[in-house]
Formats: C-alpha cells, sequence, structure tokens
C-alpha cells in the first residue's frame, strides 16, 4: 500500500474529476427525477381513470428492475435500435426515470397521509379540486415527504456509480482505472473516493435528520 | 427486433446466469441477516464502545456505494495478496453492504417495542433471554419482517452490480448474449422479465405481510 505515492496531485486531481462528473450527474438526476416523481405520485394518487391504472403498472415495474439493467440499456443496447445518447445523457436519463419512479411513491403515500378533514374542509370552503391539491394537499404532503426524499437522494447519489457499466468517467469509474496503474492504489483509491461519497452522503443525512426532527 | 427466439437458442445461459443472480441474492440474505444481527446486537448492547462501532459501521456502509464495498473485494482483497473470484468477490461485497440495511431493521424492530413490555416480563421474573424470546422478538418480527422482505428485493436488483467484475450473473450472460447475437432489444426484455420474476413476488409478499401487521395491531 502506497499513501504518498497514490495521493500525488496528477491521482488525487483524477478522482476529483470522476468525483465533478458524477456530482453533475446527481444534481441534474436529482432535479428531474423529482419533477417526474411529484407528476407521476399526483397522478398515481388522483385516481385519473385508466392513466392512474397505466402509471401505476409503470412506476411498479421500473422499481422492480435493477437500475444498472435500465442504465446499460439506455446507454448501449438503444444505439442499436439507432437511438443514441451521449454517456454522460444516458446516465441522467437512466438515473432520473429510476429514482422518478421511487420517488412517486414517496409523493403518493405522502399525499395518502394528508387528513381526509383537511380536503373536505377545503372542498366545502368552495374551492375546486385542483385548488384544493396545490393549496391545501400538496403542501401539508410536501413536509411528510421530505425526509424520506432526501434519504432517496442520497441512494441517488450512490448509484449513479452504477453508470460505470456505461463508461461514464464518474469517480468509481476512475478508481478502477487508477487502480489498475498499480496494485498499491487500489485501497488509497477507495478510502479516497469512500470519504467523497461520504462527506457529501453524510451531509445530506443529516438534513434529513433536521427535517424529521422538525415534524410533529 | 422482437425476435425471441434466442430464449430457446441461448437458454443454457439464461439459465446459467439466473442461478448465479438467485444463489447470489440466497447468499446476500443469509449472510447479511448474520452479520446484520450481530451488528444491531452491537447497537443496542449495554456497552458504549459497542454502540459505537455499531453506529460508524452502519452509517458508514449507508452512505458509500454498493459498488465501493464491491471493489474492495474484487480490487482492495486480491491487491493485499490473497485471490478470490469475482462471484465471491461480489457476494462478499453485497453481504457487507446489505448488512447495514438489515441492521438498522432489526435495531429498529426491537425498540419499537415499549419498554414497559420487557420491564413487566423482567419483573414476572422471565431472564433476559426468555424476555427477548418471548415477549419482544415476537412483536420486533412485524416491523423487521418486512423490511428484511424489502431488502431480499434490493438484494435481487443489487445482484446486477456482479456484471461489472464479471461475475457470471444474469446480466453478465446478457452481455455474453448480447455480443454474440446483436439482438440487445429481445435479450435485455427477457432478462428485465426474469428479474421482474423474481421481485414482483417478493413485493406482493412485503405488501402482504404490511397489511396483516397493520391489522393485527
Amino acid at each position: 500500500m502506497d499513501f504518498i505515492g497514490a495521493y500525488s496531485w496528477p491521482n488525487l486531481r483524477y478522482l476529483l474529476q470522476g468525483f465533478w462528473i458524477t456530482v453533475q450527474v446527481a444534481g441534474l438526476s436529482i432535479l428531474f427525477s423529482f419533477i417526474i416523481g411529484t407528476v407521476l405520485g399526483t397522478v398515481r394518487y388522483a385516481r385519473v381513470a385508466f392513466v392512474s391504472r397505466t402509471v401505476a403498472i409503470l412506476v411498479d415495474a421500473i422499481r422492480n428492475l435493477p437500475l444498472l439493467l435500465i442504465i446499460f440499456f439506455i446507454g448501449m443496447i438503444l444505439p442499436q435500435a439507432g437511438i443514441r445518447i451521449p454517456t454522460f445523457w444516458a446516465a441522467v436519463v437512466g438515473l432520473s426515470i429510476f429514482e422518478g419512479a421511487m420517488i412517486s411513491e414517496i409523493v403518493r403515500s405522502g399525499l395518502v397521509s394528508v387528513d381526509k378533514g383537511q380536503i373536505e374542509a377545503a372542498r366545502a370552503s368552495g374551492l375546486s379540486y385542483m385548488q384544493t391539491l396545490r393549496h391545501v394537499i400538496l403542501p401539508l404532503a410536501l413536509r411528510r415527504m421530505s425526509p424520506p426524499m432526501v434519504s432517496q437522494f442520497i441512494s441517488l447519489i450512490k448509484d449513479t456509480s452504477l453508470a460505470i457499466i456505461i463508461s461514464l468517467p464518474e469517480l468509481m469509474r476512475n478508481v478502477k482505472i487508477l487502480s489498475g496503474s498499480s496494485f498499491s492504489y487500489v485501497i488509497p483509491a477507495l478510502v479516497f473516493a469512500s470519504l467523497l461519497y461520504f462527506t457529501l452522503n453524510y451531509s445530506l443525512s443529516l438534513v434529513a435528520k433536521r427535517l424529521e426532527a422538525r415534524q410533529i | 427486433m422482437w425476435d425471441f427466439s434466442i430464449l430457446i437458442d441461448y437458454w443454457d445461459d439464461f439459465m446459467a446466469g439466473l442461478g448465479r443472480t438467485v444463489l447470489a441474492s440466497l447468499l446476500g440474505l443469509i449472510g447479511s441477516l448474520v452479520l446484520g444481527t450481530l451488528i444491531a446486537v452491537l447497537r443496542i448492547a449495554p456497552f458504549r464502545i459497542l454502540n459505537v462501532v455499531g453506529t460508524v459501521y452502519v452509517e458508514f456502509i449507508r452512505n458509500i456505494p454498493l459498488l465501493v464495498t464491491v471493489f474492495f473485494f474484487f480490487l482492495g482483497v486480491p491487491a493485499l495478496g490473497i485471490a478470490m473470484e469475482p462471484f465471491t468477490a461480489g457476494t462478499l461485497g453485497l453481504i457487507v453492504y446489505t448488512a447495514a440495511f438489515v441492521a438498522e431493521s432489526i435495531r429498529a424492530g426491537i425498540q419499537a417495542v415499549p419498554s414497559g413490555q420487557s420491564e413487566a416480563a423482567r419483573s414476572s421474573g422471565l431472564s433476559y433471554i426468555q424476555t427477548m424470546r418471548s415477549i419482544i422478538l415476537p412483536q420486533a418480527v412485524k416491523i423487521v419482517l418486512p423490511a428484511i422482505g424489502n431488502q431480499m428485493i434490493n438484494l435481487v436488483k443489487n445482484s446486477s452490480v456482479l456484471a461489472v467484475i464479471a461475475g457470471l450473473d444474469l446480466m453478465y450472460y446478457a452481455d455474453i448474449i448480447n455480443l454474440k447475437t446483436f439482438k440487445g432489444i429481445p435479450v435485455y426484455t427477457l432478462v428485465a422479465l426474469f428479474y421482474l420474476l423474481l421481485t414482483i413476488p417478493l413485493s406482493q409478499a412485503v405488501h402482504y405481510m404490511e397489511r396483516r401487521f397493520a391489522k393485527s395491531n
């Protein structure tokens, strides 16, 4: 094991470059999966004839598939059918679809948990269904959803590493390449990568705990 | 594009991959139950130092990707001079990773039982072991079982990381068939169906348990 050699600036820079890709992919995927999840979760909750049913089947199928399969399919198999997406965006699309399906369930159960009396009161005060959804149900539900949502974003950040399967130069792929250059770099590279993931995710988990404490 | 005859032509490959995926998931479940229980015990043991060890394990593992633990066994252990099959390395990575989540579920289950229950049992003359066995654990199971079911679903899905290290699982064989036939769409559609065949019944079982246990409370 050679920590000093492994942590020479070119090596660290290489790993940090990978981490920067990880952060970019994660940031975009968090944004998109939040949008997808909110829309799908609301549609499934609203019980729109036929549409909600279709969404439910689709969401359950996606949630029960390995994310690795979804990313690989988008990045490596769709090109066989003539659909070519750059590696970076293939990772973002795969992550957004999968985590969006996960988040839609968080959104739906958050909506379900809103007290019926609140909805009845809003409707009785003359708000339309859409107004009730926007001004009463969603704000109440959002507060309850935020801790599990943050946990899901932590999973998302960890899951970006699966894009190694389509050779996206993110952190874990760079760890693997660096490990290939010398046996003595393997453990130091893994330690450094772990610390980067841990710092980012642990800070987020503290935010989740804060949000949880604010409930009730 | 939708030529599914490859299922028949490459039946043996599909089955070999499916077998390894199931095997990795089962070994992962057994291993993570053993290790997870041990860590849960550390976390609730009446010794501060053991609590710290348990907490550090859980918090560290939960915040790093599965691929890190898998690479530790696949790249790290051989770098230390110990040879290891990719399948073994991948399964060990799965166990170490999943154990953190299993430990949390077990701990949450045990701590959800009101402390009055164990106090009542102890003051009725039951020993610590008897209290655990006849009072605490039967109640904790209601919380722990569905959570373990969810971890089993995750294990099936997560076992696909074996493909990253050539671990002979379903995704790995799919890649081989795809490279031979260049019929990726039907190959991966079939692979997706195989995964759903494993995960959907498990999800149903978890839903069933959650409803049953919710009613019995």
